[in-house]
């Protein structure tokens, strides 16, 4: 087995395709149900970890500054490690997440050695 | 509270309060950016509540997520140095970080701030109810459509023309002034006024965003009367004859979801707290030169507060719908006034004057002229169930229909 991250991204802009409070709440059901489902079949290599929202950004000039902007298109939304045999694997995992059906992406690395 | 339910409900109640406070504090130009924050936000809490659960205050949770967003989006290309800060209004001293208010406090004068805002004379009066509904009460265009029976499509174009409107009139979102109040509060307990009548009278099938409508008008017309300023008879008056209307809302559906009218209903089931609060509202009202229409449509909703039927009580009702027509005539009004006309006077007269108005393409009228030749002539009164029926457009109004029909065709022939 080799690990993989998955990335969970997502445009927070498009506001025409803003989802109603019954979509988040279901969007919420649906992310608790593919977690419950990864650990079931054991598929997490890391336990679940929540990140907050609001963090930090050092620039390459060192400064820091208050971060992620609500200005970025796209916004990490969290990542999870889990277990697969390859990309053909991980990919076939990834497409589960909830974070697609709001129009995001998940960006998926195998770790490397 | 049903955790399947949780971040509708947070939506409902927190989405417009936070609203209310960015753009209090941003100004009315930035409204899009307060819409984006809190939308991030609540997306953000989807995340985070899926991996950990759902924090022991999610309010809180929700409030503090809000407000680095807002202070990360201020610092963001200094921003709130550039933009905000020349405006004094925003401004906040020297090297001291910008702070964003969600005290309880701020908040509902947040609101009452939105709603002179959003009732600017500069908003067409359409466009004013709708982002009443989606600013200040927290509802999305799905449930806008819902109660307007169109589709989310029209309803946010409407939306984002309003909101167009009301970036280029600029209008500040601060505690109005007493010459703003006398100047807006007609169009703010207009706005008011139709958001509750959506919710009571409406087409729309969906029951749950009726009631909720209902709730909302009361709630914003309360900001209205907590605040000295706008504590006016007329806001009280309006917040009265709410009170009395909303007593019947259970009341009026049966066991199997048909209109119960009026006299069918089962007065014991009228809530006699929001009786009560009407009654206080009524003698709040009662003061200073001005009677309003909502002064007498609450008198005529207080008298419905008492079933039992006297003739003083039809007498006064045919009276208050007189003087009420006097003041402002609608149709609506005057049919109405013809059943009280029926109670007080007889069903001949009423008859004669429901018939004059001829509200040909109204369910009401039809199902009114049933009710009136009932008794009178009754295979009239059928065909006038029959096309009230026919025009009837949800399915408790065609039940109730069908009902009486159905008691006037099986009733023995004299």
């Amino acid at each position: 087995m080799n690990e993989f991250l998955l990335v969970f991204r997502r445009d927070y802009k498009t506001r025409e395709t803003q989802p109603s409070p019954e979509q988040l709440q279901a969007h919420l059901s649906r992310w608790r149900a593919w977690f419950e489902d990864l650990k079931a079949r054991d598929l997490l290599a890391r336990p679940l970890q929540p990140w907050e929202p609001a963090g930090k950004v050092l620039k390459h000039d060192k400064s820091v500054t208050d971060g992620p902007f609500a200005e970025i298109k796209e916004s990490i939304g969290g990542f999870i490690v889990i277990k697969a045999e390859n990309y053909d694997q991980a990919v076939k995992i990834a497409e589960g997440s909830p974070i697609l059906e709001l129009g995001g992406s998940v960006e998926i690395r195998q770790a490397a050695g | 509270m049903e955790e399947s339910a949780l971040i509708p409900h947070l939506f409902r109640t927190e989405y417009r309060k936070m609203i209310s406070v960015l753009c209090a504090r941003f100004g009315i130009e930035h409204i899009e950016q307060a819409e984006d924050i809190v939308s991030e936000t609540f997306l953000a809490a989807t995340e985070s509540w899926s991996t950990r659960g759902v924090p022991e205050n999610p309010q809180g949770w929700l409030y503090t997520t809000a407000k680095h967003k807002t202070l990360n989006w201020l610092k963001r290309n200094n921003f709130f140095r550039e933009k905000l800060l020349p405006d004094l209004r925003y401004s906040t001293p020297e090297g001291e970080e910008p702070d964003i208010d969600l005290s309880d406090r701020n908040i509902s004068d947040s609101q009452l701030a939105m709603m002179f805002t959003v009732c600017h004379p500069s908003i067409p009066p359409e466009s004013q109810v709708a982002l009443a509904l989606n600013l200040l009460c927290g509802f999305g265009a799905q449930e806008i459509a819902d109660a307007y029976l169109t589709t989310p499509a029209v309803i946010y174009k409407r939306l984002g023309r309003a909101k167009e409107k009301l970036k280029e009139a600029g209008i500040p979102v601060e505690q109005p002034s007493a010459r703003e109040i006398s100047e807006r509060i007609n169009a703010v307990l207009k706005t008011i006024y139709l958001l509750f009548s959506e919710g009571y009278f409406s087409s729309s099938n969906n029951a749950v965003v009726r009631k909720e409508l209902c709730v909302e008008a009361m709630r914003l017309n309360y900001l209205l009367v907590e605040q000295p300023l706008a504590n006016l008879p007329a806001a009280n008056a309006l917040l009265a004859l709410m009170c009395f209307h909303a007593s019947r809302f259970d009341a009026r559906v049966g066991e199997s979801g048909e209109i119960m009218l009026y006299h069918e209903q089962d007065a014991s089931r009228w809530n006699r707290e929001l009786i009560e609060k009407g009654e206080y509202y009524l003698n709040q009202a009662a003061t200073g030169p001005m009677l309003t229409t909502y002064h007498i449509e609450a008198a005529i909703a207080w008298w419905h507060t008492h079933q039992e039927d006297t003739p003083e009580k039809w007498d006064n009702i045919l009276d208050l719908y007189n003087r009420l027509l006097i003041l402002q005539y609608s149709p609506m009004a005057a049919l109405n006034r013809t059943y009280a006309l029926a109670r007080a006077r007889g069903k001949q007269p009423a008859i004669r004057e429901a018939e004059k108005l001829a509200l040909t393409d109204n369910f009401l009228y039809y199902s009114l002229l049933g009710n009136l030749y009932t008794g009178v002539d009754d295979e009239k009164a059928i065909r006038h169930y029959q096309t009230a029926r026919q025009l009837a457009n949800t399915p408790s109004g065609v039940a109730a229909m069908e009902k009486y029909i159905a008691e006037l065709t099986h009733r023995p022939v004299h």
